[in-house]
Formats: structure tokens, sequence, C-alpha cells
């Protein structure tokens, strides 16, 4: 074991290490920067002139605004959940604090797909809501509602894992000491708790922002895929793709590819700040 | 401000923490609780300081009801025992904070509380510390600045939860005087946690000894020291032996004891245990002493010896310098002569035993 952290020994052979290190650089290239460079090649094949054109391309503007009207709904939202939660559960003992822990953690378990066919079976037209919701003309399935609810579902965990084991770490003294102290409870919240956790925060939005994004699975079940109205950024590519579009599908992906990766600089630069 | 706190219960879970505590701190008034973990010291300062609230009993300060009171409302100084300073806050936001979040109608104008700070940094002597953040302090230092953000706020009532708990032995010592100084300064009543009983007794005005809940005795260190209250007193001041008596006419007897340096107590005639420091017991040579000398270290000034009379052991202190020493060879006979000890009555069943010599290792500490 030792022998491979400390300097190379003489006459020890270097070929395991370098045969190891070979192999990551080469799987590295053919599973991560081969697609991505891949995408970027595709989308620019047929010249920048028809990139500007398939990116402004009605459809898939649209569906470049609905994708960041769902992240800019479902983030704050998940912002607050996950504050609420990390904080009831890091700072209270209650009936039902355990159930809460798990209840934060099931999206991690579960298939999205299957949230969203959950959703549809409550809340679509067959499903055990549907005529009510149909009497008093609330649309949720194969419409924003019901694409908001799937992407607040998948994501919901993110903020609360950043935040819960910090806030567990750090106790609650410094809150009681604001209180000692006169502050009130905004007061506490915003001048000892949330600069505390601001950074985790940050953190687990950013994450959830670039899976809110990135989502496909729950919201193909929820959204219909109806062109120019429901189709967000994922199920556009993929309907452009099946249409033989393949530059439009990448022009398409390659926007999500710089959303991502713009999120991996965040991600690296806020990691280094915690 | 005067402190009265009347039949005060707490339980967590069932577990009784606070078993009816009656206390009277006067205004400006230094006192300590003082007592083992678990004892229920810290749950009755968080309760003064509306940290945490009681299951039954009185809180009343200066006539006020307290229990009516939130924690924000009762301008009180809190010092925890692990400082629980803002860390994304210098040192002067720190102690200006209290100041800082009231109402804006009540809050000073900036300049002015600059003007408290700057007073506080001054009277804490931390004056080049004001731009630094926590994580840059010593220990000794967020101590300070955790006692400036308390006194900020001109606390009615100064409440500290083991102030010196986490600091090296020479700071402790430093800081105490310099509490001592601060209290007689500001004047204000001022309670603290400790189990460390030297300085209960160094800071202390009084010192309230509590055990498993219960308030076992109030009083000075000489009081506390020589007529301990309570076999849990006595055993928490160190009283490790503990020899099983006959009291005749307030006199303790056992056979290998010589109990005439003891005071004849008005305790009624029956079995008793003795309780005794090891530094207390003088051993007599007597070639028909029950005890025998099982062990005799040096450490340059005292001799630790154990003393073996069967089964029992106990272990006894002696200035290495003192006239008996001499004849305390291995093997050597001799009977206790306590100089000091407390006397309580055996409760009705086995009979008290005598404390196993292991214990003594944890008491030296």
């Amino acid at each position: 074991m030792t022998a491979l952290a400390l300097p190379h020994a003489p006459g020890q052979s270097r070929a395991v290490p370098r045969l190891l290190i070979g192999l990551a650089v080469v799987l590295t290239a053919i599973f991560v920067v081969a697609p991505l460079v891949f995408i970027f090649w595709r989308a620019f094949a047929e010249g920048w002139a028809v990139y500007v054109a398939n990116i402004t391309d009605p459809m898939t503007r649209h569906a470049i605004w609905l994708t960041a009207l769902v992240a800019v709904i479902v983030v704050p939202v998940n912002i607050a959940f996950g504050i609420a939660s990390a904080w009831a559960i890091a700072r209270f003992r209650f009936p039902g604090r355990k159930l809460l822990m798990v209840l934060v953690e099931i999206p991690f378990s579960i298939s999205p797909i299957i949230a969203g066919i959950c959703y549809l079976l409550l809340y679509g037209r067959q499903g055990l809501l549907g005529p009510f919701l149909a009497d008093h003309d609330i649309k949720i399935m194969f419409a924003l509602p019901g694409i908001l609810l799937v992407t607040m579902f998948v994501t919901a965990p993110f903020v609360a894992r950043e935040v819960l084991p910090l806030m567990q770490a750090q106790g609650s003294e410094q809150e009681q000491a604001a209180v000692t102290l006169g502050a009130r409870g905004w007061q506490v919240f915003s001048r000892v708790t949330l600069p505390n956790i601001r950074w985790a925060l940050l953190y687990g939005a950013v994450l959830a922002t670039a899976r809110a994004v990135g989502e496909f699975g729950g919201v193909s079940v929820v959204s219909g895929s109806i062109r120019g109205q429901t189709n967000t950024l994922p199920l556009q590519i993929e309907l452009m793709f099946n249409d033989l579009n393949t530059t439009g599908a990448f022009a398409a992906a390659s926007t999500l590819t710089v959303i991502a990766l713009v999120v991996l600089v965040v991600k690296a630069a806020l990691e280094s700040r915690r | 401000m005067s402190i009265s706190i009347e039949n005060m219960t707490k339980s967590f879970g069932g577990t009784p923490v606070l078993r009816g505590i009656d206390l009277t701190v006067e205004s400006g008034e230094l006192v300590a609780l003082l007592g083992p973990s678990g004892s229920g010291k810290t749950t009755l300062l968080k309760i003064i300081a509306g940290l945490e609230w009681p299951d039954a009993g009185a809180l009343d300060v200066h006539g006020t009801d307290w229990l009516r009171l939130a924690a924000q409302d009762r301008r009180i100084g809190f010092v925890f025992q692990h400082y629980a300073l803002f860390p994304h806050m210098s040192v002067r936001d720190n102690i200006a904070f209290g100041l800082s979040v009231r109402p804006r109608a009540t809050r000073p104008p900036k300049a002015q509380i600059a003007a408290k700070v700057d007073e506080l940094l001054q009277f804490l002597q931390i004056t080049h510390l004001g731009e630094r953040y926590p994580v840059q302090l010593s220990g000794g230092q967020r101590q300070r600045v955790a006692l400036g953000r308390a006194l900020a706020i001109e606390p009615s009532i100064l409440l500290l939860d083991e102030p010196f708990g986490a600091l090296d032995a020479a700071v402790r010592r430093d800081l105490r005087a310099w509490l001592r100084d601060v209290h007689d300064q500001t004047g204000s009543t001022t309670i603290f946690v400790t189990h460390d009983q030297e300085e209960a007794f160094e800071l202390a005005d009084r010192v309230v000894v509590m055990g498993d809940g219960r308030i076992e005795q109030i009083g000075n260190a000489d009081q506390i020291h020589d007529h301990p209250a309570s076999p849990f007193v006595a055993r928490f001041m160190g009283a490790t032996v503990e020899l099983p008596v006959t009291l005749n006419a307030g006199r303790a007897e056992a056979p290998g004891l010589d109990a005439s340096r003891l005071p004849r107590r008005a305790l009624p005639d029956g079995p008793a245990t003795l309780f005794l420091r090891p530094a207390d017991i003088t051993p007599q040579a007597d070639p028909n002493g029950r005890w025998q000398v099982a062990r005799c270290d040096s450490n340059g000034a005292i001799l630790r010896i154990d003393l073996r009379d069967g089964d029992s052991t106990i272990p006894v202190d002696l200035p290495r310098r003192a006239p008996q020493a001499a004849a305390l060879t291995r093997g050597a006979r001799v009977t206790l002569r306590p100089e000091a000890g407390a006397i309580f009555p055996a409760p009705r069943g086995a009979p008290a035993p005598i404390t196993p010599v292991e214990h003594r290792k944890e008491k030296a500490i």
C-alpha cells in the first residue's frame, strides 16, 4: 500500500501506476471528453448560421424559455423547503422527525418516471382527483403545473441534504446566543443562521438548478410533450432527434451542456469556499 | 437584581434533571453552581436565561415573574462554554450584535454603538483584536470577546456556563482573577456553572453544590469543606475514605481507629459512616494496630500510603517530613488517627462499604 504513496523506490517497476493512470485518462477521454466535444462539433457541423437558426427556432426558443421558467420557480421553492426542513430536523425534536428525514431523501431513491406516473394517476383526467380538477377547470397534467410538481419532487432533497449536516454540526448555541442578546426570530435567522449556511445553501441550489434544467424522465410523463407549449429543453432535444434533425438536436443540447459546464465551475468554486 | 427560584422541577423525556430547586441570589452577588456533570447545573442556568423552561416552579427576578418573559426580553448576558461567537462577524461586530438588533426606536445611533464597543474592547484589554475574526483568536481571547458581547447590552444578570472549561490551566487562573475584577466593577449579579471546586471557591461569594438535580449545600469554601451537608458533598469534596463506625455519645468508635482529634457530634448513638480525606488521616505506628502498610510511594513531598485490613484498603496521604513517616515501612502496623472528618448516620440496611483503592486514581487527578 505505502509503496504507491511514497516516492518511487529504486529498482521497483513503474508499470502498474502508469497503467492505472493511462487507463483513467483513456476512459475519461472516451466517456466524458469525446461526447462533450462531439456535441459542439455536431452542433456547429453546418456552420455558425445554421447553429444560430437552430437555437432561435421558435420551438427551441420556447423550450429554453420554459426550462428557465421551471428552474426559476422550482429552485426558490426548493431553497425555502430545504432550509425549513433542515432547520426543523436539526433544531427540534418532534413526532415524525425521523419520517421527515426519510421523506426528504425519497426522491433520490425513486425513479423520476415513477414520480411522473404517480402524479398522472393522481391528477390526470382518469386519475383519482381528475373529475374534481376537471369540474373546477384546473389543468395540472400536460401543463406547466405538472412539470413544476415533478421537477420540485425530483430536486427536493438537494438543498436540504447540503444544509442539514452543516446545521447539525454547528448546533444551536450561536442561535441561542443571539436570542439572549435580544435578537428576534427573523434577526436570528438572517444574521446568524443564514450566514453560517450560505455556501452550503448556494451549493445545494446550484445542484438543484442543474437537475431542474436537465430533468427528463419525470417531465416526459406529465408534460405530454406539446411542442411550443409543454416541451422543456431535454424533451425538445429528444423530439428533434427523433425527427432526424440531428444538427438541431445537438444545437439545443449544446445550450444544456453550457449550463452544465457553468454549474460545474460554480460548484467547484463553491466547494473551495466551504 | 435579586433572583428567587422556588420549587423548580424539570425533566427531559422522563428523566428528572431538576428535582425541586429553591435558591435565592442577592443583588450583586457572585454565585457558583458546582457539581459533577449531570447534576442539573447547566439546565438551571439555561432556565434562568430563558433557553429552557421548567416543568414547574417559579422564577422571580426583582419582583418580576421571568417565566412569562421570553429570553429576548430578560436582558441577560449569557456566556457559553464554547463561546458561541458568530464566526462570520469581526470581534467588533460580535460585541455590537446585541445593540444592533434592537428595534429602531431603542437602537443607539451607530457612533454610539461604536463608542460602546471601543469602551468594552478597552475594558476587556483586547483593543488590538477589534477587526479580527473568531477563528483568529486564542481560547482566552474568545472568552473575553464572548464576555464583551454579553456585557454590551448592560445585562441585569450575567450567566456563565463553564466559563473556563475549555482553557488551559495558566489562562484559567489569569481569567479567573480578571473575571472577579469584571464582576466587582460592573456590580452585576453573576451566576456561573463549574465542576471545578477550586474555581468555584476561589471566585464565588457563595457556592451552591448540586448533585442529581438537587441542591446539596450552599455556603462558602470553609463551610462546605469542613462541614459537608451530605455524604454526596463529602465525597465530592474529596472524602473518598468511608469507614463504618459506631457512634457512642457523639464520638465515632471503630477497631483500629483513634478518633480523639474529631470533635463530638450531636448525633444519636448507633451505626454511622465516617468520611475522611486521604490527607486528613495520620497513621500512628502501633504494634497492635489493625491496619498494615501495604504500599508506600513517595512523590517527593507526599507519601502515598495504602493501608490494609483484611479485604479493605484505604489510601492515606502524609507529608514525607511528618514525624510519623519514618516508621511507615511496608508491613508496619498502624492505628488510624483522623484529623478531620464528617460523620453521617448509616442508612438502614447494609453497612457502608470502604472505598476500594481503585477510586483513588480518579480522585487524584
